[in-house]
């Protein structure tokens, strides 16, 4: 093994906490290292619903977790403006929806804090058409929706320009104590398969619904029940505004709005592993019809994918089996393993994307207690660095830039998504070496309604011009490993029109001479869909 | 609800969910006359289904009130011509060219028309006055100089063919003619028809009104000519839509009674009766009883021939007409879905060898080719059909759309006819030599010829 890498702090796991967090050590002066088995934000935060809460949803139940909610979404309004839309979001009370809930909804709203004004349905119905005429009460709430990806970009280049560092794909496969201490953690590099020794003084654990795991490898038990979520995008946005039916948490009763699709979820299903699940049609089905309720017309549109995230839920030892997991609470908890008999080492589990600077904060201040550093939290204070004052997104945005530029096909990659060469080369410069998948992640690319069809062989075809003399051969690995991702969140959902299309983009790269797109053979998953169908 | 069932008629859908249907299969791209031939514009995919999701409030009526947000943040749809093609031959039914109408419509919303663009869309306006000062007006559009003033001040290019404006209005002088008929019980549906003369039969061509007619009468059928006004796509293609709305329901009102009464609505003018027929619904959002009986109600005149000579109620005493004629099926009668219905009349005529040009576009997409900045472009696309008619070596060209037989007489130097003169001339050959006397319409004469320019 080679020499060590020196450290104040070892983060583990590169969702939005550990970069928040990475941030917020940086920022106290203390030299951070974030490590993530895979890209950044390839756990949760690349697979959760898009939500920037308002509180709103938990007003009624969990008023920790509400007001928690609204102050940090004032919070990231002032440092990542660029990362949220503000769509605003409504609360509909459809005719399924108890009315001492709708009743009692304003009122707490106002105990949390949370702005909450009833608008008439006529003017909701005016500005969203495609809802629900039969609703029979609407409220206005401070919900918008917020990109992880970006958030983790700026937290990490904030980090890095306070001494601090992050790397991608480096796994961490052990932990070498000494007493009451973590000594040393071995990452592996999953790309060369190389391994690298950091030697910390402190290890933070971020690795979400994986925390369980981490602590294993330290030799302590943190009980994690990772609560798997469906989604469904759909390929256009029925509404501008985040909407949220007004009833006590369930199934697929919040839309929203991003980008440029909208999303419908979730679910809550316990899981063993939060690495193995599928989404079975019949949970599709069951989201789309609780939609209907939301959007009658629902049934109508084309769905591009389905997918799910895993919650990083935590059960304390006290807590009993049988709690079902939508009532276990969104709140994080900050576990001091010291009382484990490590000293070293705290993890942060359970919360929200919404509250990921607090859930930093929260942490790195027992990290600090703990080292003797008195630096106050200044994250809450300072805008990110990919950041312009006051400046949200705007859907328009992507399309706006390319017309002024004059428009035209002939510069784009993914023509879904309006994603250019230029955009993709500085990708390629600045993130190299980076697979399609990676490229996505930072541009979008193939997240449109031919999900890869048009746009993969040319990334893959840009990819292999950035990549050493001699690396041929990789390309056809590459895109047959993009594509089969992006087939596999069709496959639940395939039907229609993206069918059709997932035919057509098996026929296009069957042209190419690619022909195991999916798994169990060429075109087997397109047939057994269609099947499926019939 | 299966997954099965979520599948959905592509024709259901409404314009504004119609990108959903998209498979990127590249179709419209290759068919599009103006992506062909200029950089400027990147094409029906690119503007309409993929360029959709990027844009706010797509659910929203467009132009209908709701400030910036749905400002679009398009630029290059303005170059689409509104010819229609994508729409025809999209396999997967997306109503592209309705989707860039609506975007050029939100484009323009809250700011106010540019004056030529509004004065394009104001065609019952500019006729009234132009008819009124005829003989200044079409001094004025013939005067060089002042149609380069106009090009700099207006924006109309110098050279775009514009038609001579009639001594009177086409309603004035059949109000005229039929004083005498007011209050005149009408006979049913079987025996009489509604006339939708539009625009350009108003203001510039009364005779193919009067060749329609006489073809009408003699094939059994009282003509109405009820009071009406713009179609309103002038204004729908200028992206003037509250306009459009205005003259929508007013037109819908009074052929709605006749509709209903099962009165058929016969035009002349292909893109009046497709505005009729489509766009008030799909363009314009106008989903009432009245849009829809009227739509059902409304034929192109040589759809309605043909229609008759498939029911063999067609009176067929067409004499020979020894000639070549190239005929250009206009976009907007592909968009009709009606096949080309002229050329199977013609065939009906001895010794007529009509030719389809089988071009897709003549470049004037109503008022597009005649804009400063797109008269190139639409002149490009026109291209190859004005070198095919003027190759032809005929004496005349017909074509059933007004701008399009304006512009093909300009770009060939060809004199362009409504298919209805030409059936009109075969009828009085035919009656010649059966020594019959020519039932010559009333007013200026049935065949009389255009006047070039
Ligand atoms: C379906 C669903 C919908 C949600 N919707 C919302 C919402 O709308 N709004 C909202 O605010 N919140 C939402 N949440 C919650 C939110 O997504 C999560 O709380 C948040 O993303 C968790 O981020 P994280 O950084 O803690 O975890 P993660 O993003 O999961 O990060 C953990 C990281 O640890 C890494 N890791 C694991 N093992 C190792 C190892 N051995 N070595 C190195 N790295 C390792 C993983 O690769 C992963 O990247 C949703 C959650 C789910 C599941
Ligand atoms: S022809 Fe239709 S389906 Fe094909 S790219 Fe154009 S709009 Fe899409
Ligand atoms: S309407 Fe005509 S010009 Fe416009 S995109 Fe369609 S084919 Fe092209």
């Amino acid at each position: 093994m080679s020499e060590s890498y020196a450290c104040d702090v070892l983060v583990v796991g590169g969702g939005v906490t550990g970069a928040g967090v990475l941030r917020d050590l940086a920022r106290r002066g203390l030299k951070t290292l974030l490590v993530d088995r895979g890209d950044f934000g390839t756990g949760t935060t690349g697979r959760y619903h898009g939500l920037l809460h308002s509180g709103g949803r938990y007003a009624a139940g969990d008023a920790v977790t509400a007001r928690e909610c609204i102050d940090e979404n004032r919070v990231l309004r002032r440092i990542a403006p660029a990362s949220i839309e503000d769509t605003g979001g409504y609360f509909v009370a459809t005719p399924d929806d108890p009315e001492d809930y709708v009743d009692a909804f304003p009122a707490a709203c106002a105990a949390a804090d949370i702005p909450c004004e009833e608008i008439p349905v006529a003017a909701a119905l005016r500005r969203e058409p495609a809802l629900n005429p039969k609703i029979r009460r609407v409220f206005r709430l401070p919900d918008g929706s917020v990109e992880p990806w970006n958030l983790i970009d700026g937290n990490i280049a904030d980090a890095r320009a306070h001494c601090s560092d992050a790397w991608s794909y480096r796994r961490v496969v052990a932990f070498e104590r000494a007493g009451e201490r973590i000594i040393s953690a071995t990452v592996r590099d999953e790309r060369s398969g190389t391994t690298a020794r950091i030697a910390p003084r402190f290890v933070v654990s971020t690795a979400g619904a994986w925390a369980g795991q981490i602590a294993a490898l330290a030799g302590v038990e943190v009980t994690m029940v990772p609560g798997k979520g469906v989604m469904l995008i759909y390929n256009q946005r029925m509404t501008d505004t985040v909407v949220n039916r007004c009833h006590k948490s369930a199934d697929g009763d919040i839309m929203v709005p991003v980008h440029t699709v909208a999303i419908l979820g979730t679910t809550d299903v316990r899981v063993a592993d939060p690495d193995v699940y599928d989404i079975s049609r019949e949970e599709v089905s069951a989201l789309i019809a609780e939609g209907e309720k939301l959007f009658p017309d629902l049934g109508r549109m084309r769905l591009l994918r389905a997918y799910a995230g895993v919650r990083p839920l935590y059960q304390p030892p006290a807590a009993t089996q049988a709690a079902q997991n939508r009532s276990i609470s969104r709140a994080h908890t900050v576990l001091d393993h010291g009382e484990d008999g490590i000293d070293n080492y705290v993890s942060i589990v359970g919360g929200k994307l919404t509250t990921f600077r607090l859930m930093a904060e929260d942490t790195v201040d027992v990290v600090c207690e703990k080292l003797g550093v008195t630096t106050p939290c200044t994250t809450a204070d300072e805008m990110l660095p990919n950041q312009v004052p006051g400046k949200t997104y705007w859907l328009g945005h992507r399309l706006a830039e390319h017309e002024a530029e004059g428009g035209g096909d002939s510069a784009l990659i993914c023509e879904c998504e309006l994603v250019t060469r230029p955009m993709l080369a500085s990708f390629l410069d600045e993130h190299w070496p980076c697979s399609v998948d990676d490229m996505r992640r930072g541009t979008r690319l193939g997240m449109g309604p031919c999900q890869g069809g048009f746009c993969t062989f040319r990334a893959a075809g840009m990819a292999a011009e950035h990549a050493a003399a001699g690396a041929s051969g990789t390309t056809d690995d590459a895109i047959v490993g993009y594509l089969r991702e992006r087939f596999k969140g069709t496959r639940p959902i395939a039907a229609g029109r993206q069918l059709q299309e997932l035919w057509m983009v098996l026929g296009i790269y069957g042209g190419l001479g690619i022909e195991s797109l999916v798994d169990g053979g060429p075109a087997a998953d397109a047939r057994e869909a269609d099947d499926a169908r019939r | 609800m299966t997954i099965a069932e979520l599948v959905e008629e592509a024709s259901l859908e409404q314009v504004g969910y119609s990108s959903d249907q998209c498979l990127k299969c590249n179709v419209c791209n290759t068919a599009c006359p103006v992506a062909r031939v200029t950089d400027l514009y990147p094409g029906p995919k690119y503007v309409g289904p993929q360029a959709a999701r990027f844009r706010m409030g797509r659910n929203l009526p467009a132009q209908g009130k709701g400030g910036p947000r749905l400002k679009s943040p398009d630029l290059t749809v303005d170059y689409c011509s509104g010819c229609g093609w994508c729409t025809t031959v999209c396999p997967a039914g997306v109503k592209v060219a309705e989707m860039n109408s609506q975007s050029r419509a939100r484009m323009k919303a809250g700011g106010r028309p540019k004056l030529r663009d509004w004065g394009l869309g104001q065609t019952d306006l500019t006729g009234r006055i132009g008819v009124m000062f005829s003989p200044l007006g079409n001094w004025a559009l013939a005067n060089r100089p002042l149609r380069r003033m106009m090009e700099l001040t207006v924006g109309i290019h110098h050279a775009a063919p514009f038609p001579k404006f009639s001594r009177r209005t086409f309603q004035s002088a059949w109000k005229r003619r039929h004083k005498g008929d007011v209050g005149r019980p009408l006979p049913g549906p079987d025996k009489a028809v509604v006339y939708f003369h539009g625009c350009a039969v108003n203001y510039y061509e009364p005779h193919v009104a009067n060749a329609a007619i006489s073809i009408l009468e003699r094939n059994g059928f009282q003509v109405i000519v009820p009071p009406q006004v713009c179609c309103g796509l002038p204004l729908i293609s200028n992206g003037i839509y509250g306009e459009a709305r205005e003259k929508a329901h007013h037109n819908l009102k009074i052929l709605a009674d006749y509709a209903r009464k099962g009165y058929r609505i016969i035009g002349t003018s292909t893109s009046c009766t497709h505005t009729i027929k489509a766009e008030y619904r799909e363009m314009l959002d106008i989903h009432d009883d009245d849009a829809t009986v009227v739509a059902n109600a409304t034929w192109d005149i040589c759809e309605f021939l043909l229609d008759l000579h498939d029911h063999g109620k067609l009176d067929t005493g067409f004499g020979r007409l020894d000639e070549d004629l190239p005929y250009h099926a206009p976009c907007q009668l592909r968009s009709h879905g009606i096949g080309l219905p002229a050329m199977d009349l013609f065939a009906l005529v001895p010794g007529l060898r009509a030719m389809d040009m089988d071009h897709d576009c003549c470049g004037i997409a109503g008022t597009y080719g005649m804009k400063k900045e797109k008269y190139d472009i639409g002149m490009a696309v026109g291209a190859p059909l004005f070198a095919r008619v003027r190759a032809s070596g005929a004496a005349e060209a017909a074509c059933d759309s007004e701008t399009c037989r304006w512009q093909i007489e300009k770009a060939s130097g060809v004199r362009t006819r409504h298919p209805v003169e030409i059936l009109q001339a075969a009828y009085l050959a035919g009656d010649a030599a059966a020594g019959r006397a020519g039932q010559s319409p009333a007013g200026s004469g049935g065949v009389a010829p255009v006047t070039s320019h």
